[in-house]
């Protein structure tokens, strides 16, 4: 059961992180990213070159594919998103525009990096032992740990960030309230294209540290998108507290259905779940966002 | 005079590009498909197709192109993308077929080789899927041909190899929850039962898209199982489940009936994935003739760099056009191929030594030769390369 526990830990913190930044662009701007899990591939072919092929320090590698992907929020947000939402008239017209960039940037990355999993060398190496698996032990590899470990650090930087900076007390007040933050002085474009910045800079960041430890091709991004978007429908979509939850949540729900179900009862399991959940609570565990 | 020749000159300035143009127009295509997935976490099975199709077009190409009854022939290979959805699948072979295109490699899986069969039927085209389900290659089945070793051929080969030379006793199954790989988890378990091996996880599996195994790893290790048998598993899978293995501390050995590739194994588990056995077709040096020597670099060349899963692929168009020199007449018609595949026999050109015969098989299988004779190759995994474990034979 010990190894059913750290597995959890390990999945929910990772998911956790992944979430994140989904439910930052849905609270600030109302869109339901489907290119985060391409984002996050992204970063994670950042972390691949840089430090994979181009050998520079994995620690210098990993802020750079947050700031990378920042970048491409950026583009994004500007370049597409806010003059389709200045201008639609139908929420459809923006999910459209983010499953249209989820396959710009999937064919791209095909096109770019080719269609193999990529891997990278261990940061660090070796495992925590706590007997025999087979007898009930347990096992926690170094990467694994480090991980986790880091996950719940960026995690924690974004709620302090979120919480008590300046430019971080306007992103909650426009995912409150975007006339009222606009009355207060905010600059809303200013802060919205911050968010999807932040959401965008959070999947490169979880790409690049879970290349190391589960490596990258072109086609994961689809996946880990309707994982983060299942983990936000959970804790409730925009929720920060929301995320994390639905991500641990998730996270656990795998370890414990893995171990005791037929594996393809998990996930099946999950769906129904989630279904009968979302009946009963529609807005999820957490409610509207900061709300 | 120099009138003249200036309206000569412009005149056979203003004719020649006519006459350049019909004889381009004289130049013969054969068109070949590939329908496959392209895109997506599995991307690697289709494109792997398409680049192999790719490869043999543009050696041949460069040679003026293939020499078919006194006719040579230009290559020009057409590929579409089904993304594993049957749906696609269809509409892609309706497209092929509708341009005339009489053979058509792919698709790649159970579920898309299927659905695809009606339209290949209706158009006397022959595909070259490469799904295992019996009923594509079994009468009345007859528009299709395996592409490659199914697991079930290979399967029993690789178990009674580690029972007998491994003291293998006790054997795990985890396959991939998709159609095809519950299949041949199926066909694996009931194949390791009839060696007399104990099966002590039959019907584990784990969601497509998974990138943590730890948890589903955790469940089979705790069955002390000698022998983990991946089932259907994808090229991007491989590695994360042997990396999650042994770092859970599992010491036994482990297997998959499907083809791999040396450098994402190496890249992704490196020393962890030591020991993993595959299924290769001309992949490793040892037994590479010059003709796949010229073949990888011309992949290379191509695409930008080599995939140890060509080895299984690179032999369905190399025998589609040796048919078609040996049987013109099977150009535009199928059933002229079909007469031909039964008893066409080669020297393999991808295997060094000019002994080994590549052929259509699948008699003991499929009730008829409904199979390119791709060679059962073991790999193993060295941490760096695939080294030849041994050369099996299909029961035909």
């Amino acid at each position: 059961m010990l190894q059913v526990l750290i597995n959890g830990i390990v999945l929910g913190s990772v998911y956790a992180l992944i979430a994140l930044g989904l439910t930052m662009v849905f609270s600030i701007m109302r869109v339901v990213n489907f290119a985060h899990g391409q984002m996050y591939m992204l970063g994670a072919f950042v972390v691949y070159y840089l430090y994979g092929q181009f050998q520079l320090p994995f620690w210098l590698a990993l802020p750079l594919a947050g700031l990378a992907l920042a970048v491409v929020g950026v583009l994004f947000n500007r370049l597409f998103f806010q003059p389709v939402l200045a201008s639609a008239k139908r929420e459809e017209n923006s999910m459209l525009m983010a499953v249209g960039t989820a396959l710009l940037l999937e064919n791209l990355a095909l096109t770019l990096f080719g269609e193999k999993q990529r891997g990278v060398p261990p940061v660090v190496d070796g495992s925590f032992i706590f007997g025999d698996i087979s007898e009930g032990g347990a096992i926690l590899t170094y990467p694994n740990a480090m991980v986790a470990a880091l996950s719940v650090t960026a995690i924690a930087a974004l709620l302090l960030f979120v919480q008590y900076t300046r430019p971080g007390r306007a992103l909650r007040a426009v995912a409150q309230d975007k006339e009222a933050a606009r009355l207060q002085g905010v600059d809303v474009k200013s802060i919205t294209t911050l968010g999807f910045a932040i959401g965008a800079a959070l999947a490169g960041l979880a790409g690049g540290l879970l290349v190391t430890i589960y490596g990258v091709n072109s086609g994961i991004g689809s996946n880990i998108s309707t994982k983060a978007f299942i983990m936000i429908m959970i804790g409730g979509a925009g929720v920060t507290s929301g995320a994390i939850v639905g991500g641990v949540l998730l996270g656990f729900a795998e370890a414990i259905g893995y171990d005791l179900l037929p594996g393809s009862l998990t996930y099946l399991l999950i769906f129904v779940a989630m279904i009968v959940f979302l009946v009963f609570k529609p807005n999820g565990l957490f409610g509207k966002p900061w709300g | 005079m120099q009138k003249r020749s200036m309206i000569r000159a412009a005149v056979l300035a203003a004719v020649a590009p006519w006459f350049l143009l019909g004889s381009a127009h004289a130049e013969k295509i054969l068109k070949i498909g590939v329908n496959g997935v392209m895109s997506g976490e599995a991307a690697s099975w289709g494109l792997v197709n398409k680049y192999c199709a790719e490869t043999t077009a543009d050696m041949y190409n460069a040679k003026g192109g293939v020499d078919i009854g006194g006719q040579k022939y230009k290559i020009e290979v057409v590929a579409l993308d089904d993304k594993n959805d049957p749906k696609v699948s269809v509409t892609n072979a309706e497209k092929l077929t509708s341009q005339g295109i009489k053979y058509i490699i792919g698709p790649n899986i159970d579920t898309t080789a299927l659905a695809v069969k009606p339209v290949v039927e209706r158009a006397h085209a022959l595909n070259f899927p490469y799904a295992f389900a019996k009923e594509l290659y079994k009468a009345p089945a007859n528009a299709s041909v395996l592409g490659m070793v199914a697991s079930y051929q290979v399967g029993p080969i690789i178990y009674e190899y580690l029972k007998n030379k491994k003291g293998v006793k006790s054997i795990a199954f985890l396959a991939r929850n998709e159609s095809d790989a519950k299949n041949q988890q199926a066909e694996g378990v009931a194949a390791a039962r009839k060696l007399g091996l104990k099966v002590v996880a039959d019907s584990d599996s784990y969601e497509p898209g998974t990138k943590d195994f730890m948890p589903v790893m955790t469940k089979i290790i705790r069955d002390k199982p000698d022998h983990i048998v991946l089932s259907g598993v994808a090229p991007a899978d491989a590695p994360l489940l042997n990396k999650a293995a042994r770092d859970l501390g599992f010491k036994g050995s482990i297997s998959t009936e499907t083809g791999q590739d040396s450098k994402i194994l190496a890249q992704v588990a490196g020393d962890k994935a030591r020991g993993f056995i595959s299924v290769g077709g001309a992949s490793t040096p040892e037994i590479q003739s010059d003709y796949m020597k010229a073949f990888i670099a011309a992949y290379k060349k191509r695409v930008g760099e080599w995939n140890d899963e060509a080895g299984t692929k690179v032999y369905a168009l190399e025998l589609i056009l040796a048919v078609l020199k040996q049987n013109p007449a099977a150009v535009n018609n199928t059933e002229a191929f079909k007469k031909t595949m039964a008893t066409f026999s080669m020297s393999n050109p991808f295997v060094k030594g000019g002994k080994t015969r590549l052929e259509f098989t699948g008699k003991a299988d499929f009730g008829r030769r409904s199979q390119v004779g791709v060679p059962l190759v073991v790999n193993e995994f060295t941490g760096k390369d695939f080294k030849t474990l041994f050369v099996g034979t299909i029961k035909n």
